[in-house]
């Protein structure tokens, strides 16, 4: 069953907060005492939704944990912002692994509390591994793939922002069709990035049949928040892929963030869902349809669809890639239908 | 400190980056003026009171209510509820049923009998009041709050104005209206009953009076010039409604036609119903250009009442009357076409509206009198110092919640006048239009009806014709409120920001900016529900 938002006007779930729900309805963030994990004074852009998602998630991961929960972090914006050597916005146990090796690090880690538990050193301490989708979806695919495979207790976490946004937003293989990056066709008939390549992890991680997968955005906290702290309650391999729009890499304004990502889930680009073993077991709905264009239109990054003769074409072809997602993953209800 | 290999720098916390450097804009918290409030004629706070009937505190809800209004049982039943017309949830679903939630609160202070905050000090001043309608008695209360020693005059032998002696039974039971006007009186406001003030300045002088606020009314049935048999049986809409409340209910006959296409002719039409006539309104006009709210005019239908649209009556007999057909000219005005019927009546109701007796006013210096109507400034002062005026009897709209409004007003003038001062009213906020929401935040929530009198009841007694909510549904209803341009504490401030910049200061404190870490991107604005966040230039 997935995250069943309250009916309770006037905001019910929707906001972070809702002063008429009982303390225990409330969202982790909305706590005067949540852990502030990734905290102030980080270098991340104005409006960044890494790293905002990254303090949704580990905070709801802290809370699960009571406190007791190490994260391995892969390079990329989320560690180069919040660490600049010798100082650090990490109010939790952090270790910064390789690009393309944070699955790994975070299995060892893993290992290490195993035996120590086993040998009574030690009592509970959960493990969590981070990164960006470039570090997920290339260059750390075979450690994740692996950890996937061998069912090792760590929860994987990726913000995707569709790019290698670090180092100045380059493709990544979660780059969106037509999205124009610095490594994608600046100009011609096509330009931007080509359609059919990249792949959607979450899908693969279902092919592994681990415990749990689920995606999610930075518009829905409730849902998220719901999802890393049931993926928290579970062992073995499991993998949260959240949707985190960067201002920079897709020329949109700071404030239009989680607007941005609302959009992404209400035009049906990117499915909100969750699986267990496999299997999809939950997704969010569809609240208020709209077409790709109100996404489309705000990003800089899609502006060569936009020009004077608009490439209607190619916008057919994205909002039939969303129509197919709606129908793939259920994401309207037939009655609103 | 010893450090480990190839580590030459102690560890130190992001908080010592002041990234607020970086911003251009900051966003700084805001109060917007709700358009609810905007609009309210006696200025209430909707959206303030609302607030706490949101949380099930209904006594702090009223209490804050009645700072500007002290009567909501009164107002859940009369008010026209403009401020419904201009609710932002309006253009999301429909608006919020502020009046019926406002009805529930004052029938709720009735119930439990929660009593109005008396003065905190004497001023040793000494106020008249002349005329206890709804203007009058809201100044009263007004006054009495300040401190003043309030004395009302009334012609009549009961509290409440027109609202006693003109809207019936079926839309205000009297209980209700003695109860709030009562709650007035006990905050030891004095009360001269059948005192007809003739002599404003003569009153003022043998009762050492300080100041004065005049709320007569409009009570003087206008007449036409009907031909008429010396049978002819004519009576006009004022003194009608006012002899319902006497012992002798008047004898109208079955059939009873009623002149006029205001309020006032409907709730004639629908007394009459309920006293067993078959009442016909003759209007000049088509129903689109009725003074009367449509709502009324719906269910005087409902009731049973029938209507001759474009129709003047010219000539009145015994037992019959001569109408004249009307069409109207390219202007849209109403123009004879020489076409006459004749139908039956057995009386003929003058609804056409009402002047002021302006008697007690003789012969007072600087007043100013124009189409009837007492000239007022903007204090609510007339030309004579020290003599103040609202309600019908100054150029405004004519309901209860203007006088109600009127009267605070003018108290609060009279408070500052009293002490050789000016009251400069508090600058208005700006509006927070529906262009200021982020509407995306309210959960889907439909208007809650109010239950409504059956109609066999509705034709045949003065039952009171509309219901209120109950506790749960008036709950439902006040939670559909959108906070407009206030913040609600929903928090998302202080969760979407991506700088941890937003301090949390506990219930009913709100929050705060840390500038030392906010960077500007402006999405608390864009995220905050109900707009009561704006961003502005930072000086560089
Ligand atoms: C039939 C009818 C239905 C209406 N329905 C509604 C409605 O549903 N909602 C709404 O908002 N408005 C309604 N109105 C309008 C509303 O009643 C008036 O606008 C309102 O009552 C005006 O308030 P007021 O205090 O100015 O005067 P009033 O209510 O008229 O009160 C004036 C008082 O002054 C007293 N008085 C007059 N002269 C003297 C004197 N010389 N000395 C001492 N006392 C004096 C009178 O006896 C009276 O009690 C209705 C009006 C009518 C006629
Ligand atoms: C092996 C290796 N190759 C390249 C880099 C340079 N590098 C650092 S971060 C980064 C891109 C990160 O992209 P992503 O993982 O999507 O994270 P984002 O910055 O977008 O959050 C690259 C290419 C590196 N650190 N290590
Ligand atoms: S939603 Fe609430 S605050 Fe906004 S206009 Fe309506 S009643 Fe007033
Ligand atoms: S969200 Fe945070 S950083 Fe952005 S403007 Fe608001 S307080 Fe500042
Ligand atoms: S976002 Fe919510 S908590 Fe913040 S100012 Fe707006 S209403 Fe208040
Ligand atoms: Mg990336």
């Amino acid at each position: 069953m997935s995250f069943q938002p309250v009916h309770f006007y006037q905001t019910g779930t929707f906001t972070v907060g809702n002063r008429l729900l009982e303390a225990s309805e409330r969202s982790v963030q909305a706590n005067i005492e949540r852990t502030n994990s990734l905290n102030s004074g980080h270098r991340a852009c104005q409006g960044c939704g890494e790293a905002l998602g990254a303090r949704y998630a580990i905070d709801a991961a802290m809370n699960a944990a009571r406190g007791r929960l190490i994260a391995a972090n892969a390079t990329g914006c989320l560690e180069v912002f919040s660490t600049p050597y010798p100082e650090t916005s990490w109010q939790i146990p952090w270790i910064h692994s390789l690009f393309g090796n944070t699955a790994a690090v975070a299995t060892g880690i893993a290992a290490a509390i195993k035996v120590k538990k086993q040998k009574g050193q030690m009592g509970d301490v959960r493990v969590v591994a981070q990164g960006g989708d470039g570090g997920t979806t290339d260059i750390g695919f075979g450690c994740l793939s692996g950890m996937f495979e061998r069912n090792d207790d760590v929860l994987y976490i990726c913000y995707d922002n569709g790019g290698y946004m670090n180092t100045g937003v380059q493709r990544s293989s979660a780059t969106p069709p037509a999205a124009r990056t610095a490594t994608t066709m600046p100009v011609g008939p096509e330009p931007g990035n080509q359609f059919g390549q990249g792949k959607f992890l979450p899908a693969i991680a279902m092919a592994h049949e681990i415990p749990y997968v689920a995606t999610a955005t930075v518009a829905d906290l409730r849902d998220l928040e719901y999802k890393v702290t049931k993926a928290m309650g579970m062992r073995g391999a499991r993998y949260i892929h959240i949707l985190v729009p960067c201002p920079l890499g897709w020329g949109a304004a700071s404030e239009d963030t989680i607007l941005l990502a609302r959009l992404a889930k209400e035009t049906g680009i990117f499915p909100v869902f969750e699986a267990e073993n496999g299997e999809i077991t939950g997704n969010l709905k569809i609240r208020r349809k709209q077409p790709v264009e109100e996404y489309l239109k705000r990003q800089k990054r899609y502006a060569h669809l936009f020009g004077k003769k608009p490439a209607v074409a190619t916008i057919a072809r994205l909002q039939a890639a969303a129509d197919k997602n709606i129908r793939k993953y259920g994401l309207l209800d037939q009655e609103a239908n | 400190m010893e450090k480990p290999f190839a580590i030459t720098l102690d560890p130190g916390s992001s908080l010592a980056n002041h990234t607020g450097s970086w911003r251009t804009s900051r966003p700084v918290y805001i109060d917007r003026l709700p358009p609810c409030n905007k609009q309210c004629p006696a200025g209430e706070d909707i959206q303030g009171w609302l607030f706490h009937a949101e949380s099930g505190d209904y006594e702090s809800a009223w209490r804050h209510l009645t700072k500007d209004n002290p009567f909501p049982a009164i107002m859940g039943r009369v008010c026209y509820h403009s401020c419904e017309s201009v609710c932002n949830r309006g253009q999301i679903d429909e608006p919020v049923g502020i009046n019926s939630v406002e009805r529930f609160l004052g029938d709720e202070a009735l119930k439990l009998g929660w009593k109005l905050t008396p003065p905190s000090s004497e001023s040793g001043k000494n106020v008249l009041v002349v005329g206890a309608g709804p203007s009058g008695m809201s100044a009263a209360y007004h006054l009495r709050r300040l401190g003043h020693s309030v004395t009302v005059y009334e012609a009549g032998p009961l509290l409440g104005g027109m609202m006693r002696f003109g809207i019936p039974k079926y839309r205000l039971p009297r209980d209700i209206l003695e109860a709030e006007m009562q709650r007035v009186v006990e905050l030891g406001v004095k009360v001269n009953l059948n005192t007809k003030v003739d002599n404003i300045l003569n009153t003022m002088a043998d009762g050492k009076f300080d100041a004065a606020f005049l709320a007569v009314g409009a009570h003087i049935g206008k007449r036409a010039r009907i031909p008429a048999g010396d049978a002819a049986k004519i009576v006009d809409a004022i003194s009608l409604l006012r002899s319902m409340e006497g012992e002798e209910k008047p004898m109208l006959g079955r059939r009873v036609v009623v002149y006029g296409g205001g309020n006032t002719a409907i709730d004639v039409a629908r007394t009459a119903k309920r006293m067993g006539a078959e009442p016909l309104i003759v209007y000049r006009r088509t129903r689109a250009a009725m003074p009367a709210h449509d709502f009324e005019m719906e269910e005087a239908l409902q009731e049973g009442i029938m209507v001759k649209w474009l129709s003047t009556i010219t000539q009145a007999d015994e037992s019959s009357l001569t109408i004249e057909k009307m069409a109207l000219d390219e202007t849209g005005f109403p123009q004879p076409t020489g076409e006459f019927e004749t139908i039956e009546a057995d009386s003929l109701v003058l609804a056409l509206g009402q002047d002021v007796d302006l008697g007690l006013l003789e012969g007072v210096p600087g007043l100013e009198v124009k189409d009837g109507v007492v000239k007022v400034a903007p204090n609510m002062m007339t030309g004579h110092p020290g003599i103040f005026a609202g309600g019908d009897m100054v150029p405004a709209e004519r309901n209860v919640t203007v006088g109600i409004g009127h009267g605070k007003q003018a108290a609060r003038h009279i408070d500052a006048w009293l002490r050789g001062e000016e009251h400069v009213p508090a600058v208005q906020h700006e509006v927070a239009n529906f262009e200021k929401l982020n509407t995306w935040y309210y959960a889907d929530a439909p208007k809650t009806v109010r239950p409504m009198l059956d109609i066999i009841r509705r034709q045949s007694t003065f039952d009171e014709v509309q219901g209120g909510l109950d506790e749960s549904t008036a709950l439902f209803e006040a939670r559909r409120c959108l906070s407009c341009g206030n913040c609600f504490e929903c928090d998302n401030c202080y969760g979407v920001c991506p700088d941890n910049a937003v301090i949390k200061l506990g219930p009913g404190k709100r929050f705060q900016f840390n500038y030392d870490y906010c960077k500007g991107c402006g999405m608390c604005v864009a995220e905050c529900p109900c707009g009561a966040i704006k961003m502005e230039a930072e000086e560089i």
